[in-house]
């Protein structure tokens, strides 16, 4: 299957995967009208600057997930490989965070939890954050 | 006022036709050619003619035939006191013509018979090639004696051309006169041209006389490389360079005609990648060496020499060019037509490929 | 501290309608430029700190930014240019010389773009290059004078070392150093894939890249940094660097702050030192000397590398090509007075040297005249700005050309000139870690090999167009070229017709 990986050796850590993962779920037509909105979206992916390391974080859709295994209402749930959250049946009890190794869930304005779906289920169709990454850090492949 | 040849480029479009018989008998009567080359008539526009015809001079073997043009008496005397101080002059004459209505404004066209005088020459230039003083004294002449124009230098042979259709330049010439092993013929459709004789083809250098039909795109790269050699390119015309590349790789080089086709219609790098080792080693060197030789752009030219022609078309085949052999006699012509036309049960007819040289000798057997 | 006599040269534009401060520029300016003002939850900008390299405009998500040169003005003056009054503020309070990078800017003529090409019209057929084959290949190197034959026809006669070049163009000497690691693997990997070579400048070869010697070109320069056996045995060929383009007559100069680890280990040198090469090589100060130090090379690798020499367009270049031609070099490489540097004293870059057109036809002609021609190959460079300068450059006599400041272009420099700072916020022309990194060596590596194949295409179009399928029937082919607007003279000198001639 088809992940996004990150290549830290080429993030510059100029955060645009955030602004356009923001944006791909953000249902705008433009980025200015997204960010110019009262709530600003929020990313699915962040990035961890360190002194001379920077790391785009996000879901690694695990084959053992367990942040569903720990979701109370079943609300977080794999399809063909992509670990997807039903928005209407999040609770927001934030389960999830405390069991994902890699913090790569977020709260939305909302109190639901949100993740990434690898743009699969917005207009964009591939992740955003690959496709907007100046320097190929990261990058949506298949991998052994 | 028009420029003529040697002051301005001027691209030619031609028709070319060769006949050799290999056995080396003088079996062909210049009637022949003109018979053959007037079938392709509308491949010319009547300004310019010519022939070359080997072995016609039987009785002058071994003595350089000069063909040469004068615009007026000056041009002659000063020739001639040229000529008589380096060689022996056991003949000359003007040439036979006859007037044909279509050829107009020609020359004064004499024809010396020399030997020359290696004291003499030995005085004021020291030791020298005989073969080397006689290009010296054809580019001396052309060049420095205004009005006057050496257009045939070998031996045996000699060149006929002229303003006009080719068949009337060979009426005019008389060329029924004359019997050959081997003639070319040319045909010239210029692009522009104040209609000078000594533009006319074809074009010789010693024994090598070129007929072309084409333009090379490679001229100037050719020109600028083969001047490095004591070459001038008076004429700035495709078949003068041609002739010098030719005359070059021959007899300053020591190259055989399919070693010379191999560098002036090179084959691509990827033929030569798939030639066995040994044959790719040497095409690799021969282009690699002499890549300023390579001729590119549409051209078919037939190159006769001693005894001999080759016939090449560039290594596209932009150009038509067909052959054709019956008993001794092989038959080169830009049109099938003009084969037919004087060998109607010639045997076959092909098209030699680009790049790829018919060579052909005659016996010195028969002479 | 006393008056600023300078006025910010650009003005950031930012459309506040569009910014929507996801602050991706403050943190890509390596100079400083952006900053959020948390206070009034806004994006400001110090413009004095600016140099127009475009990082943040090309970044911006939103198309929010713009770089503008500035409309102040000093009072007009034909005679005393704003540019040069700045210039005089600037030495009255520094005291220093005036520094700058990349080719020379001015106003010069460019006389690529006042000749044009040949096309075929009727009397000889254009070359589709989709339906031919149509040659690029090139080879650098002397030719023989005469080939010998066995008694069966055998060739005995070698050819003396060659390069071999699937493209009439190559990377021209940029150093690792004055490179970052990033852009030097870029250039060798690319020039390896398309066939070409790229050169290591004066810098040194790094080991790790050494798989790529094939095609590499290793040079030797006055400072002799990195120069080793291993080194000058590892490239395909040695260039001697005896001058550059941008500054003719002088040295080299890489400040300690750029020799890290890397850069050190590569030199040869300790880390932190400044590499500073001499004005002359201080074994040659006469062409004499040259020649020995060509043969040292040669000696030093069995005769089976050939030796390029470089030197930059001068006034009497042709008969200092005459000379290299009779050194024993089998190449010469000229370098014009456009050339790009990655630093130059201002004055020098732009006051010396010639342009690359001129001489290139004066060393063409004077070494046809000689007779030398076949002697050695001519690779110039000097600004050489598209595939029509090739095709430009190969008619009036060049073999091949270099490119430097086209090849970083491509890389993503956008000619800030400001290389000397070390600050490069393309990744290119700096040390800094982080800013390296900002060229991923996978995607230089894509866009060089872009740029050579759509120039390869591009050559290969207008050799079409003439009726030529091969490059060498190309080379020297000056009738394929007509001036406009030239003088008698210049025309002369390229020894090219008039346009209508």
């Amino acid at each position: 299957m088809k992940r996004v990986y990150v290549n830290e050796e080429w993030c510059l850590g100029c955060h645009l995967c955030e602004f356009n993962c923001g944006f791909a779920n953000s249902g705008e037509t433009s980025m200015i009208k997204a960010y110019h909105r009262e709530q600003r979206p929020l990313s699915r992916i962040r990035v961890e600057d360190g002194d001379d390391i920077h790391f785009a974080v996000n879901c690694r859709h695990c084959k053992e997930p367990l942040c569903v295994k720990g979701c109370i209402t079943g609300a977080l749930s794999v399809e063909d490989g992509v670990i997807k959250i039903d928005q209407d049946q999040c609770i927001g009890c934030r389960t999830c965070i405390a069991m994902c190794p890699y913090g790569c869930l977020v709260l939305s304005h909302n109190h639901t939890m949100l993740k990434c779906e690898l743009c699969l289920e917005n207009s964009c169709g591939e992740p955003a954050c690959v496709t907007g990454c100046p320097n190929r850090a990261i990058v949506y492949e298949e991998r052994g | 006022m028009l420029k003529k040849e040697g002051e301005i480029r001027i691209p030619s479009g031609c028709a070319i036709s060769g006949i050799i018989d290999r056995t080396g008998r003088r079996s062909i009567n210049g009637r022949t050619i003109v018979d053959s080359i007037a079938v392709m008539h509308d491949r010319s526009n009547g300004l310019g003619g010519g022939f070359a015809g080997y072995g016609i001079y039987p009785d002058y073997a071994d003595s350089y035939a000069f063909h040469v043009f004068y615009d007026d008496l000056k041009a002659r005397q000063e020739t001639e006191r040229y000529l008589d101080r380096y060689f022996d002059v056991v003949n000359m004459s003007r040439i036979p013509v006859r007037p044909n209505r279509n050829v107009v404004d020609a020359p004064l066209i004499w024809r010396y018979f020399v030997n020359p005088l290696f004291n003499r020459i030995q005085e004021d230039r020291g030791e020298i090639d005989e073969k080397k003083f006689i290009v010296d004294t054809v580019f001396y002449v052309n060049t420095y004696i205004d009005g006057a124009y050496i257009f045939s230098s070998g031996k045996n042979m000699g060149i006929f051309k002229g303003v006009g259709y080719p068949e009337d330049i060979g009426d005019f010439y008389k060329l029924e006169d004359y019997d050959a092993y081997c003639w070319t013929a040319h045909g010239r459709y210029p692009t522009n041209t104040p209609g000078w004789w000594g533009g006319c083809h074809p074009f010789a250098l010693l024994d090598h006389s070129v007929v072309h039909n084409g333009e090379i795109s490679s001229y100037d790269a050719n020109r600028r490389y083969i001047e490095m050699f004591g070459y001038k390119c008076n004429l700035l015309t495709d078949t003068e360079v041609i002739t010098y590349i030719i005359d070059y790789l021959k007899r300053k080089k020591g190259f055989d005609y399919e070693d010379i086709a191999k560098i002036i219609a090179a084959p691509f790098w990827e033929e030569i990648d798939r030639m066995p080792e040994k044959e790719a080693r040497k095409m690799k060197l021969l282009r690699n060496t002499y890549s300023s030789l390579l001729i590119t752009g549409p051209f078919s030219i037939i190159c006769g020499f001693d005894h001999g022609l080759m016939a090449l078309n560039d290594r596209l085949k932009l150009r038509s060019m067909v052959a054709g052999e019956k008993d001794e006699v092989v038959y080169i012509a830009s049109e099938e037509a003009a084969i037919r036309r004087i060998c109607p049960d010639i045997d076959g007819i092909w098209a030699p490929r680009g790049g790829e040289p018919i060579i052909v000798h005659a016996s010195k057997e028969a002479m | 501290m006393g008056i600023e006599y300078l006025y910010p040269e650009f003005e950031v534009h930012r459309n506040f309608d569009r910014c929507i401060k996801c602050r991706v520029c403050e943190r890509q300016c390596s100079e400083g430029v952006h900053f959020y003002d948390a206070e009034d939850d806004i994006m400001r900008a110090d413009e004095s700190k600016c140099v127009d390299c475009q990082r943040c405009v090309t970044m911006c998500p939103t198309r929010a930014l713009k770089i503008v040169k500035t409309e102040n003005t000093f009072r007009p003056n034909h005679n005393w240019h704003q540019d040069t009054i700045e210039e005089i503020y600037r030495q009255a309070t520094s005291g220093g010389a005036l520094l700058s990078s990349m080719g020379n800017p001015k106003d010069y003529p460019s006389y690529w773009d006042r000749i044009l090409l040949n096309a075929s019209q009727v009397t000889n057929p254009s070359i589709d290059p989709l339906r031919e084959p149509m040659e690029t290949k090139v080879f650098l190197g002397k030719k023989p004078h005469d080939l010998e034959f066995d008694s069966h026809g055998e060739v005995i006669s070698k050819l003396p070392p060659q390069i071999e070049l699937e493209l009439p163009v190559m990377f021209s000497a940029m150093s690792f150093g004055a490179l970052s690691e990033n852009a030097h693997k870029s250039l060798a990997r690319a020039a390896t894939a398309c066939g070409t070579c790229y050169n290591t400048g004066e810098g040194g070869l790094n080991k790790s890249l050494y798989p790529y010697g094939p095609n590499t070109i290793v040079q030797v320069a006055s400072g002799r940094f990195g120069v080793h056996e291993d080194y000058l045995k590892a490239g395909c060929a040695i260039e001697i660097k005896m001058g550059q383009g941008a500054k003719p007559g002088i040295g080299g100069h890489l400040p300690g702050r750029k020799i890290g680890p890397k850069v050190a280990e590569t030199r040869m040198i300790p880390e932190g030192s400044d590499a500073i090469s001499p004005a002359p090589h201080h074994d040659i100060y006469s062409i004499e000397d040259l020649r020995q130090l060509v043969y040292s090379l040669k000696e030093a690798t069995n005769y089976e590398k050939p030796v390029i020499v470089k030197i930059a367009a001068v006034h009497n270049v042709a008969a200092i090509a005459s000379g290299i031609a009779r050194s024993g070099a089998d190449i010469i490489a000229i370098d014009g007075f456009r050339g790009g540097t990655g630093a130059a004293p201002t004055r020098i870059r732009d006051n010396v040297g010639i342009p690359i057109e001129l001489a290139l036809a004066a060393v063409d002609q004077r070494l046809r005249d000689e007779k030398i021609r076949n002697d050695i190959s001519i690779v110039v460079g000097g600004s050489i700005r598209s595939s029509a300068d090739v095709v430009k450059a190969i008619a009036l006599g060049a073999d091949a050309c270099y490119i430097g400041t086209a090849a970083l272009i491509a890389l993503g420099c956008h000619l800030c000139r400001q290389c000397q700072r070390g600050l490069c916020n393309w990744g290119i022309a700096t040390q800094r870690e982080d800013l390296c990194r900002r060229l991923n060596p996978d995607i230089g590596t894509e866009h060089l090999i872009n740029l050579l194949t759509a120039w390869n295409n591009e050559i290969k179009e207008m050799m079409g167009g003439m009726g030529i399928n091969s490059i060498e029937a190309l080379r020297g082919n000056r009738l394929m070229l007509r001036g406009v607007g030239m003088t008698e003279k210049e025309l002369e000198i390229l020894g090219i017709k008039h346009a209508g001639e």
